[in-house]
């Protein structure tokens, strides 16, 4: 049948002239943009995800405030709680040290909650309304879309951290003295030194936070409710990071997607311990991967019934 | 074969055995054979259930096909799906929008995730969108904020927003009122003037019998019918109805008239015309000495001939 012998650039050829003709090949990446651009205009603009930053961003306030009224003399010996407790102490005498207090706080809890949020709703949030159908009747493409959403995702992850980040740095200068930075191994470093640390750490904090957004948004193709998504993606954050806790279960640590997590704190160390952080990147991005392909998998494979 | 390479194929829609089974074993779709000529106005019928919501994910490549094949303006589906799909506009199962955005943003975002326009013409595309179904003045006005009437006419307006060959349209009366039903079948005749093919669902002959030129009948997963709307006319066989006291000598009458399907009532007596006239009937009906009460012909309505394919209702076949 000759119909089905009609190649793509017949089809080109028989459209009308106000579609843009060989629209495949050096337009796409123009309309690829757009089309990523529009997903990050909608995620960043919806008042749900503002509010959602905004919260994020007060974390690290409240958090500078109290550790401000709580140690009101410089270098007290007794920081509060263990494991990460080493930075408390540093805090008094550099304000750049609440920028590292507030994202492994934050970190328990609070990103993975911004991160699922977006992630658990990237697909089934679009299931839910019914606009994934009329989306892949546009035709997005399905991989394009997926690409897209997790895209999306990634600098959704970025711009939650850096901006804990940022206020932090901000209020640690506001509240704390700023200077030359003390190690956590008793070396000390310029304060441009320091901040080059405060955005590696940063950086590390994105990658762990975009390789469970993978997650969430392979969790999301299975189903059409976005809270189910965010729901499952949480609980099994919190899991992962009680069995990280439990000596009985050190055998799989090094394989659970939390635990690497902390290990941003190598940064604060000289020498670097670059192992660990490879590592911990390793980790990250075999989650992502993963995940992204089990995304990949299931939505280019079922149907669109909702 | 130049003139099909420009023109496309002969059929806009095309499927050959297509069949659809959930996971649960449900035959939703049973070896439908659509075949939706170019031009066409295509109204396809069939009850709620029937399968025709199926059939049409099918054919827009949501959902994969359990066996069997379906071309779209000559594209195998789902495979081409990106290749054809920005040719079709299509209602599915009701609009669907984000509510937290305007009616322009919607447009808009649906507008940015096709890769065959430019972002240039956007602007203009979308306000002449709205401007034909009329919601220019609500472009601005949160998608939650507006009407079912409104919501399906901007479900209208992005099927629109790209010059298309074929517009499908599942259900688009669906919770209007009458003037907006009007309106969508106004709106039917001026797509299908362009020349545009239209195939158009719904669950109501009614609906579709005053635009459509071909029918497709769904009941219980299966096509039923398929073909002109006058061939569908041309099924209702005429019956004459005869009411007499004398209901045993009319129907010998008209067993040796060579009348099909005699059925006896409690005073009348009813078969199918034929070729036979129905003053001769009368004739002969006198001439036996036959005492004639009434006799008339009836031609089963549309409405009738439907029901007849698709059942009455109420009894969930499957």
């Amino acid at each position: 049948m000759s119909n089905v012998e009609l190649t793509s650039a017949d089809l080109t050829s028989a459209r009308p002239a106000t579609s843009v003709a060989g629209a495949e090949s050096p337009g796409s990446v123009r309309a690829n943009l757009r089309f990523f651009s529009n997903e990050l205009r909608i995620t960043f603009f919806r008042r749900r995800n503002q509010l959602l930053l905004l919260v994020a961003a007060l974390f690290p306030l409240l958090i500078g405030i109290g550790l401000k009224a709580a140690a009101p003399h410089g270098g007290g010996g007794n920081g509060p709680g263990s494991g990460s407790a080493a930075f408390f102490n540093q805090l008094a005498g550099n304000g750049v040290f609440l920028t590292f207090i507030a994202l492994s706080l934050l970190l328990i809890l609070v990103l993975p909650v911004v991160v699922a949020v977006v992630a658990g709703d990237s697909i089934a949030g679009e299931a839910g309304y019914g606009t994934l159908r009329y989306l892949l009747a546009v035709p997005a493409g399905r991989t394009r879309l997926l690409i897209v959403k997790y895209a999306t995702i990634v600098v959704w992850c970025t711009a939650a951290v850096f901006i804990v980040a940022a206020v932090a740095l901000v209020v640690g200068a506001a509240l704390f003295p700023v200077g030359p930075v003390t190690l956590l191994s008793g070396d000390t470093v310029s304060l441009g030194a320091g901040l080059v640390r405060v955005l590696l750490v940063t950086l590390y904090i994105c990658a762990a936070m975009a390789a469970i957004g993978a997650i969430g948004l392979a969790i999301s193709t299975f189903t059409e409710h976005s809270i189910g998504a965010i729901a499952a993606l949480m609980i099994l954050i919190v899991t992962s990071e009680v069995v990280d806790t439990i000596p009985q279960f050190a055998v799989v640590a090094p394989y659970l997607p939390t635990h690497w997590w902390n290990s941003f704190d190598a940064l604060l160390r000289t020498p670097v311990d670059t192992t660990t952080l490879w590592h911990g990147l390793l980790s990250f991005a075999v989650y992502a991967v993963l995940f992204f392909l089990i995304a990949w998998a299931r939505f280019t494979s079922s149907d669109v019934t909702s | 074969m130049i003139e099909t390479a420009h023109n496309g194929p002969e059929l806009a829609i095309a499927s050959s055995g297509l069949t659809k089974r959930f996971r649960g074993g449900q035959l939703a779709v049973d070896q439908v054979d659509l075949a939706v000529p170019r031009g066409s106005v295509y109204g396809f019928l069939g009850p709620n259930g029937s399968g025709k919501t199926t059939t049409i994910r099918m054919l827009l490549g949501l959902a994969y096909p359990t066996s069997g094949s379906a071309q779209v303006l000559g594209v195998p589906m789902p495979q081409g799906a990106v290749q054809v799909l920005s040719r079709v506009g299509s209602l599915v199962e009701g609009p669907a929008f984000y509510p937290y955005l305007s009616g322009w943003d919607n447009l808009a975002r649906y507008d940015a995730a096709d890769r065959s326009v430019s972002a240039r013409t956007a602007r203009a595309r979308i306000d002449a969108a709205l401007d034909r179904v009329g919601l220019a003045a609500a472009a601005k006005k949160k998608f939650r904020n507006y009407s079912l009437g409104m919501k399906q006419r901007l479900a209208i307006a992005a099927a629109l927003m790209v010059e298309r060959d074929l517009i499908v349209l599942d259900e688009p009366t669906n919770g209007l009122d009458p003037q907006g039903t009007r309106e969508v079948r106004t709106l039917i005749r001026q797509i299908a003037a362009e020349g545009i093919t239209v195939f158009v669902s719904s669950h109501l002959l009614a609906e579709v019998e005053q635009v459509s030129t071909h029918v497709g009948v769904m009941r219980a997963g299966k096509l039923v019918f398929q073909g002109e709307l006058g061939a569908l006319r041309r099924t209702a066989a005429p019956r004459i109805a005869v009411r007499t006291p004398d209901l045993t000598a009319a129907a010998e009458v008209m067993k040796k008239l060579g009348l099909a399907d005699p059925v006896a009532g409690d005073d009348t007596i009813t078969a199918e015309l034929g070729d036979v006239q129905p003053e001769s009937v009368t004739a002969e009906l006198v001439h036996a000495g036959i005492a004639v009460r009434a006799l008339t012909v009836e031609s089963p309505s549309l409405e009738d001939l439907f029901v007849g394919l698709t059942g009455e209702g109420f009894d969930v076949e499957r």
